[in-house]
């Protein structure tokens, strides 16, 4: 049934401050979610005043400046730190996107608010739990199908056909576009979302795939697929700039194309 | 939820659920079909009323049981509800979670919009039919 109240964890308090060090000159003031759910209190806001001449460019070597100097407790995922990885995707100033790619001086307001990625569990602090999103991932089967014997050397493909994977092949499956969507706030479980949808169209236009019609009557389903509206939010975010939902409608198409 | 110590589900078990329905993309077809032939009649019927509003009753009877606009005013009933039934069923599949709350729901909406589109072609054909004979 329809849940009015939000549960009790979810109420964010007001949490611990702390201040720059003495002698500063550019102080900016960070804002960022703590929560332990393997402790007994509520989720929390601690501010940092940080002095941002110590750190690097971008959000990424802010978070490590306060985790080496601030505050060890702070919990963050992070590994290549250029964008490639998606490690540490997060919501920053109400946005998802890649904390190493995202510049501290391009997000707007005084204060710049940082939290977890929307409607996953979380583990701790800014690292969300994001099994379901990867077992989606899993669940299209994201690898070649064929039944043709394997040829001597490899499978061919034009550079035509090759060039229908550009815009796909780069998703590093950060979960930016799937935890930014609605439909994938309210039916996470039964909607496969953006992303995992995206990685779908790759390998159901890859020309060397040979059952695409398994494929998609695997997706074709009122919620796996179609809980996409178009909302366009996965697109907007997306910190490697491909179109999730694009691939989408394009997954649409072919579902049309093969009944009328 | 994920994490809770009682759920031994596999990640894998649980993204698959059900499996696919193997049906949607009918749904998909009639949204964009009913969705493009309610422009022609929403713009008739957008044109029509500001007119029949300036006239009586009467004649506004002799206007509705003219062939065409009898015609057109059934469609425009019968392709209107049959787009807010699919239009409300996905609201319904989009917030309601509880299988009674949905199921029920959805019949709901199936019963009123299909009561809807038999009451106002019932009043259509009386006043068309009605009108004709006299």
């Amino acid at each position: 049934m329809v849940q009015l109240a939000l549960p009790k964890n979810s109420r964010v308090g007001k949490g611990r401050h702390y201040a720059a060090p003495v002698g500063a000159k550019r102080v900016k003031t960070f804002k960022i979610y703590r929560y332990d759910p393997e402790g007994t209190e509520n989720p929390r806001w601690d501010t940092y005043d940080v002095d941002v001449d110590a750190c690097g460019p971008m959000l990424l070597d802010v978070l490590i400046h306060i985790k080496n100097h601030v505050d060890p407790t702070l919990t963050f995922r992070r590994s290549c730190r250029e964008g490639v990885c998606g490690s540490c995707a997060m919501n920053i100033g109400g946005r998802n996107t890649l904390a190493c790619t995202q510049g501290w001086e391009d997000v707007v307001g005084k204060e710049i608010q940082i939290a977890p990625l929307p409607s996953q569990p979380v583990v701790k602090d800014l690292v969300p739990d994001l099994t379901l999103f990867y077992a989606q991932y899993a669940s299209i089967e994201p690898w070649l199908h064929t039944e043709t014997p394997e040829p001597q050397t490899e499978w061919k493909q034009s550079e035509t056909d090759r060039a229908k994977l550009d815009g796909l092949y780069e998703c590093i499956l950060c979960a930016c576009c799937s935890t930014s969507c609605p439909s994938y706030w309210w039916n996470g479980e039964k909607y496969l979302g953006p992303a995992t949808l995206l990685h779908a169209y790759r390998w159901l236009i890859d020309s060397r795939d040979e059952s695409t019609g398994d494929r998609l009557d695997a997706l074709e389903d009122p919620f796996k697929l179609y809980r996409c509206h178009t909302i366009m939010n996965c697109a907007q975010v997306c910190p490697k700039g491909l179109n999730p939902a694009k691939a989408i409608a394009e997954i649409k198409k072919m579902m049309v194309e093969r009944v009328a | 939820m994920a994490g809770t110590s009682t759920n031994f589900r596999t990640p894998l078990s649980r993204a698959r659920g059900l499996g696919a329905a193997k049906h949607g993309a009918g749904h998909f077809i009639a949204e964009r079909v009913s969705g493009i032939a309610l422009i022609p009649l929403v713009l008739w019927a957008a044109f029509s009323g500001p007119l029949l509003a300036k006239g009586d009753f009467a004649s506004a009877s002799i206007w509705l049981a003219q062939p065409l606009n009898a015609v057109l005013a059934g469609l425009l009933v019968v392709v209107g509800f049959f787009h807010l039934r699919l239009q409300i069923q996905v609201v319904v599949e989009d917030y309601i979670y509880g299988f009674v709350a949905k199921t029920g729901l959805l019949l709901l909406n199936l019963f009123v919009c299909v009561l809807g589109a038999a009451l106002g072609l019932f009043a259509i054909l009386k006043v068309a039919l009605l009108s004709g004979a006299l």
